[in-house]
């Protein structure tokens, strides 16, 4: 057994690279959360939370506008992708071999795979240019677009572990098609189609590239979706790159509230899958 | 029987509405990139020229700066989401510790990509700035290395969590039958292991790279935005996706306009090619397996 010795040192120092990089490529997230923390936990109060930004050179003020923004945003995105993703999910995974769902799969790979700043650039065309003006309605519209493949995915894949002798069962029994899957498929899957809309939406709630160029940003409070609205993610881009203290502190207030918005979405949208996970 | 054929017929209109967002959004960007197209042919992809004043554009600066921030950051990544999969595929395969240890890779992925610029620009811009002070390059502190820097650490979970999932996906036996002959567990990886989930990791690499393609928001933050050709990797340039960013609301003139959707068009086409493939790859990588 000649280099026995060799080769066990080789493995003792692949381990030990294994582990060291794994350490080095998890230091950076360390890094990152607690400067945005440090940074962000000490903006934000009530104000913070509740008053519109103060100009240049004004202490004080806070991203409500950015708040509404980003709530109008999702919730547009929400209301068109929803319904068409767990509808198109339902149909993928109601005819699995068919040329269509063949077809619409590679279609939503590839809706999946565009960079933001083109959807942007698509919801512009489609929304703002005949318009003829920035709106929450292109935003909203924008982010339909990057989380309908989210949807329709999670919503076949929760759905195809459903076992067939459930909707079998209840066609057996003499309920009509449709009443099968809107009675016994959907519920048996909606925590994990609850669970895949979670995740869309702290997806896109953090997204900035498809709103730079269709929600715009707005200095003031908006509720109107026909008008543009800043969001946190606009606001955050926006005074990141402006050369004033007061507004950097602002960014990196809105940049804690929305990591934690994210972390909620992820957070819940984890629990909900465990917690109601249907067992067969 | 109408209220089954009604509820199919609204399954088939949810279909065609995915079908057409998706067909729509390829013939809007073809029709908006035709101007630039038409007045400059070919050679837009190949022409180093961007000049708003005299309308005259060429993408390849745009291109130059695109794959060598993307290469630069697969390059700088591998080995890190590499280690974390064989960490987690291997090493540790279950137990608390290797939970977190997804959990905060998944966490990578989740936090919005705006953060990571700013945090770049506050933090890594003046941490390079310093570096090539001591090393004698002019100190722009922005530029493709930053940009790469970034970028290579946000596309880790991309690569690590499909290359986790081959490499636990590699059967018992065969591990076992190396071990049995006396290989080391770096033989087993190295030899067995990583070969046989090759394929799976070749997926994951392709995904990777067409993030980093398309990522916008954090390398427009750091890459100093210069519309020339780079002339070193620590010069600022500008990607694809971050010209886009910046110059589509000030486009002034249709040629300027179109071009900008030219490039997106490009950038379309690209990850599209990409997605397309890592998808191909891991279907069959899983039917293999499966098999």
């Amino acid at each position: 057994m000649k280099g026995i010795r060799l080769r066990i040192l080789k493995d003792r120092a692949f381990k030990f690279a294994i582990y060291l990089l794994s350490l080095l490529s998890l230091t950076p997230l360390f890094l990152i959360m607690f400067y945005t923390f440090r940074k962000g936990l000490k903006a934000i109060n009530l104000q913070f939370l509740t008053h519109l930004p103060k100009p240049v050179g004004v202490e004080g003020g806070g991203i409500s506008n950015a708040i509404v923004g980003t709530f109008l945003l999702v919730t547009i995105a929400s209301a068109i992708s929803i319904p068409v993703g767990v509808w198109a999910g339902i149909y993928l995974s109601e005819n699995k071999r068919s040329w269509i769902s063949e077809f619409l799969r590679i279609t939503v790979d590839i809706l999946q795979a565009i960079p933001s700043i083109v959807i942007g650039i698509i919801a512009y065309l489609w929304v703002v240019k005949p318009m003829g003006r920035f709106s929450a309605l292109s935003g909203g519209i924008a982010l339909a677009i990057m989380m309908l493949p989210i949807v329709v995915r999670n919503t076949e894949e929760v759905l195809r572990l459903i076992p067939p002798y459930l909707k079998e069962a209840s066609l057996a029994l003499g309920v009509p098609y449709h009443r099968t899957i809107i009675k016994v498929i959907i519920p048996a899957g909606i925590p994990g189609i609850v669970s895949g809309i979670l995740l869309g939406i702290s997806r896109i709630a953090g997204e900035t590239a498809p709103l730079l160029f269709t929600a715009f940003g707005n200095q003031f409070m908006n509720w109107n979706i026909m008008k543009p609205v800043n969001a946190l993610p606009l606001l955050i881009f926006n005074y990141a790159m402006s050369p004033y203290d007061e507004w950097k502190r602002l960014a990196w207030g809105a940049s804690v509230v929305l990591i934690l918005l994210v972390l909620a979405g992820n957070i819940i949208s984890r629990m909900v899958a465990k917690k109601w996970k249907v067992q067969f | 029987m109408k209220g089954k054929r009604a509820f199919k017929l609204s399954l088939i209109i949810a279909v065609l509405i995915v079908a057409i967002i998706f067909f729509a959004a390829a013939i809007s960007l073809t029709l908006g990139s035709l101007p630039a197209l038409k007045e400059f042919g070919w050679k837009f992809f190949f022409s180093k020229e961007w000049d708003p004043v005299s309308d005259r554009f060429g993408a390849l600066p745009f291109l130059v700066g695109t794959l060598l921030t993307s290469f630069l950051a697969l390059i700088i990544s591998l080995p890190l989401s590499l280690s974390i999969s064989i960490l987690l595929g291997e090493y540790m395969k279950n137990g608390r510790f290797s939970s977190t240890v997804k959990s905060l890779v998944d966490l990578i992925a989740a936090v919005p990509s705006v953060i990571y610029g700013f945090w770049g620009l506050e933090v890594l811009v003046p941490f390079v700035r310093n570096l090539e002070i001591k090393f004698g390059i002019v100190p722009y502190g922005v530029g493709i290395f930053t940009a790469s820097l970034i970028l290579s650490f946000m596309i880790i979970p991309n690569t690590a969590s499909l290359a986790r999932e081959v490499i636990e996906l590699v059967p018992g036996d065969l591990k076992e039958a190396a071990y049995s002959l006396g290989a080391t567990r770096y033989e087993v990886i190295k030899k067995v292991t990583l070969p046989y989930a090759r394929s799976g990791i070749l997926a994951g690499i392709l995904l990777s790279l067409g993030r980093a393609l398309g990522e916008t928001m954090a390398v427009t933050m750091v890459i100093g935005n210069n519309n020339n050709i780079p002339k070193n990797l620590f010069y600022p340039a500008n990607t694809m996706a971050s010209v886009i960013a910046n110059e589509f609301t000030e486009a002034t003139g249709d040629i300027y306009y179109s071009s900008l959707i030219a490039i997106g068009f490009a950038l379309f086409l690209v990850t599209a090619l990409f997605g397309i493939l890592g998808r191909y790859i891991i279907n069959k990588t899983t039917i293999k397996i499966a098999k």
